[in-house]
């Protein structure tokens, strides 16, 4: 049985690709200023752009990426969420918005330009924008690769004798160019409502996958008798790196990844501030990344245990073929070698299982979901799950193109471009930036296809330059003495202390090179995660000293200048007159106690 | 903003809930082995077509409730003023 997408899946297809496209077309003539295209008229209701701050985060490495975590290391991985989200969102709402709205910065390089400097600006603008292109663009290569892997479009191409090659191109030009569209003519609210309406596909795909495996391995019970402990239990074994699945010690989890990374990530990133931005007062924008955070706390049992379920399940050898394109190759080994229903890596070239340097298959981890969803979900539904899938990518890809015009236009265009111009002029440009973000993405998309090494090494530059940012943006709120030569050079030693981190240590087993060590080798880690960690807190650290020791010796800014840019300068929101239920204080309690039930419910 | 989202996400979900449930009705029970037997078009398609028509129906409200405020200037100036201050001020109620 190959599995083959029938006239009815097709179907949910185009329904959800006209409705993505109809709303862009519908909101073409409420697009008229360059407020309404990048920021959204600030009339979005909180709720929407609650939804929205958590849609444009999840893209399909989100999706695909959680679930091959949780199928490789269990439970662990709902740290990203539990640790390394709720309380960087909490934070980012409760004591970091009022200044980003009430500050009436368009983006968040310009916030730096309020605060700061123009150098502080251009550095994070330039960096962020580059980026936002290469993520867009990695994210979209990931996406036709498992696309490809999946099979599920070769009967099409058969039928209309194209070679199978071009499911890959086919992929990457539909949704950009679905994208491109819909952007174009809506700009931020057209992304926002789509966001929103993703959210919910995605949830309605996901569920149905979710409750059938769990009815199928007998529930969260059924999963804890079926795998080992360490997959099951997310602190225990966190004292030592050696003993949890994860490789990393509670310190740095904690600092490394629950207060580094993820405020750094949460609370400067402009691909999710944004979302908060477009809010319509200033409530809904401090409720934005609070309401955001219920949901997110929840992804975890959508995300996650779907990895798990897919290694709990007996490994069942009925979709193998549809993995090497349809014929009969599933031998008796190969079954045996399946971990659940996760097949082994094979070679591209050769068709060889690939071996880990203990002589282990190593697994590839990334079709969990694609595997269950081949596994459970009949004709009809499995249109559903793929839709969502394409969902999960197209959401993550607007939030990338957005983010990225915003700040194209506003941070490097009108700043150094060309300063006085009508406003109908830079909508234009918002426009043309838009078809400029979209194409740079997919030729990032093919240089991912031919240059992997440079993407990597790419996405570890990027990992430098974001592990200082919130260590600039803490001191930057809550210090008025913080000076712009401070911030500019805090960063940029601090993305320095990370590479220079990175060159002397190296995770056990790796051989120097991109993964770290590449100056000299002066400490090992147990795993990669530790080591991002590690160079994340040193990083931090750095930033974080350096930006105080310069700021004292440089001449601070009057304070005239920073008033609603720091907090003691900025007036204190009064908010005595909203109901207690309704006020951001009391969302942020309720979801921290939550977050953190869930933490001992999974100990 | 005029359009409110909730229509559109009504409209597709109840659009799909609605071909789900149709194809689940009439399509052949052998296609239901992999779902451990149970009719999952029909049924996922009946909670995915009520979940649509109940965004429907609370968009359609909510779009004519938005309406009254931004239809007047007194609306449209509260509106601003809600904006610049981040204060909720009192509801504007005609008698």
């Amino acid at each position: 049985m190959v599995t083959v997408l029938t006239f009815m899946d097709w179907l949910v297809m185009l329904v959800y690709f006209a409705f993505v496209l109809g709303i862009g077309f519908a909101l073409k003539r409420y697009t008229r200023t360059s407020t309404d295209f990048f920021l959204a008229g600030r009339a979005i209701p909180a709720w929407i752009c609650g939804l929205a701050f958590l849609s444009a985060n999840l893209g399909a490495q989100e999706v695909i990426g959680m679930a091959a975590s949780g199928a490789k290391y269990g439970i662990a991985t709902s740290h990203f969420y539990w640790v390394g989200a709720i309380p960087a969102m909490v934070f980012v709402g409760l004591f970091m918005m009022p200044f980003y709205y009430g500050s009436r910065a368009r983006s968040v390089p310009e916030y730096l330009r309020l605060r700061f400097d123009e150098k502080t600006r251009a550095l994070n603008a330039i960096s962020f924008a580059a980026m936002t292109i290469f993520s867009s663009g990695i994210s979209m290569y990931a996406m036709a690769r498992l696309i490809q892997a999946l099979h599920v479009f070769d009967g099409v191409f058969q039928a209309l004798n194209i070679g199978p090659e071009w499911i890959f191109h086919a992929s990457i030009f539909v949704s950009a160019l679905i994208v491109l569209i819909y952007v174009f003519l809506g700009g931020l609210t057209s992304a926002i409502y789509n966001e929103v309406l993703q959210f919910f596909l995605i949830v309605s795909g996901f569920l149905p996958l979710v409750w059938l495996g769990l009815a199928d391995v007998g529930g969260w019970a059924g999963i804890k008798a079926r795998l080992d402990a360490g997959h099951v239990h997310s602190w225990q074994g966190m004292a030592s790196p050696e003993t949890n699945p994860l490789g990393v010690e509670w310190f740095g989890l904690v600092a490394g990844l629950g207060f580094v990374l993820s405020f750094g990530y949460w609370c400067t990133d402009f691909l999710v501030v944004q979302r908060a931005m477009a809010a319509d007062s200033m409530n809904a924008a401090r409720r934005t990344p609070l309401i955001a955070a219920f949901p997110k706390m929840l992804f975890p049992f959508l995300v996650v245990l779907p990895g798990l379920i897919a290694v709990a399940l007996p490994g069942k050898p009925v979709a193998a073929n549809v993995l090497h394109g349809g014929g009969p190759v599933l031998t008796a080994v190969d079954s045996v070698l399946w971990r659940g229903l996760i097949p082994p890596k094979r070679d591209d070239e050769t068709g060889q299982i690939k071996l880990d340097r203990y002589g282990n298959p190593e697994f590839d981890y990334d079709l969990a979901v694609p595997m269950l969803l081949l596994h459970y979900f009949p004709t009809g539904l499995l249109g559903i799950g793929i839709t969502a899938l394409l969902a999960s990518f197209m959401s993550g890809m607007a939030g990338n193109i957005t983010a990225f015009n915003t700040v194209w236009t506003f941070d490097i265009y009108q700043s150094y471009i060309r300063k006085q111009a009508s406003d109908a002029h830079y909508l234009w440009v918002g426009r043309m930036t838009t078809i400029l973000g979209v194409t740079a993405s997919v030729l990032a998309a093919y240089l991912a296809t031919r240059f992997n090494n440079i993407m990597d090494l790419l996405q570890l530059v990027f990992a430098f330059v974001n592990a200082p940012l919130f260590a600039t943006f803490l001191l930057g709120m809550f210090w008025k003495r913080v000076t712009g030569h401070g911030a500019f050079w805090g960063l940029l030693l601090g993305t320095l202390a990370a590479a220079i981190h990175h060159g002397l240590t190296l995770p056990r087993g790796a051989a120097a090179g991109i993964k770290g060590g590449w100056i000299a080798v002066i400490q090992v880690y147990p795993s990669e995660m530790a080591q991002n960690f590690w160079t994340a807190i040193y990083a931090w650290s750095t930033c974080f000293v350096l930006t105080i020791l310069i700021s004292l010796f440089t001449r601070p800014r009057p304070d005239s200048d920073l008033a609603g840019l720091v907090y003691a300068l900025t007036e204190k929101l009064s908010e005595s007159h909203l109901k207690w239920f309704a006020r951001p204080e009391t969302l942020a309690i309720i979801v921290l106690a939550v977050a953190l039930l869930l933490n001992i419910v999974f100990w | 903003m005029e359009l409110d989202i909730r229509v559109p996400i009504g409209l597709m979900f109840a659009v799909l809930g609605l071909m789900l449930v149709l194809f689940g009705a009439f399509s052949d029970c052998s296609i239901y082995r992999v779902s451990l037997g149970i009719n999952l078009n029909l049924l996922w398609g009946a909670v995915m077509l009520a979940f649509g028509l109940s965004m429907l129906f609370f968009g359609r409200r909510g779009t004519a409730a938005h309406r009254t405020t931004l239809g007047s200037p007194e609306g449209r100036l509260m509106k601003t003023q809600e904006k610049e201050s981040g204060k909720k001020l009192p509801s504007f109620r005609p008698n």
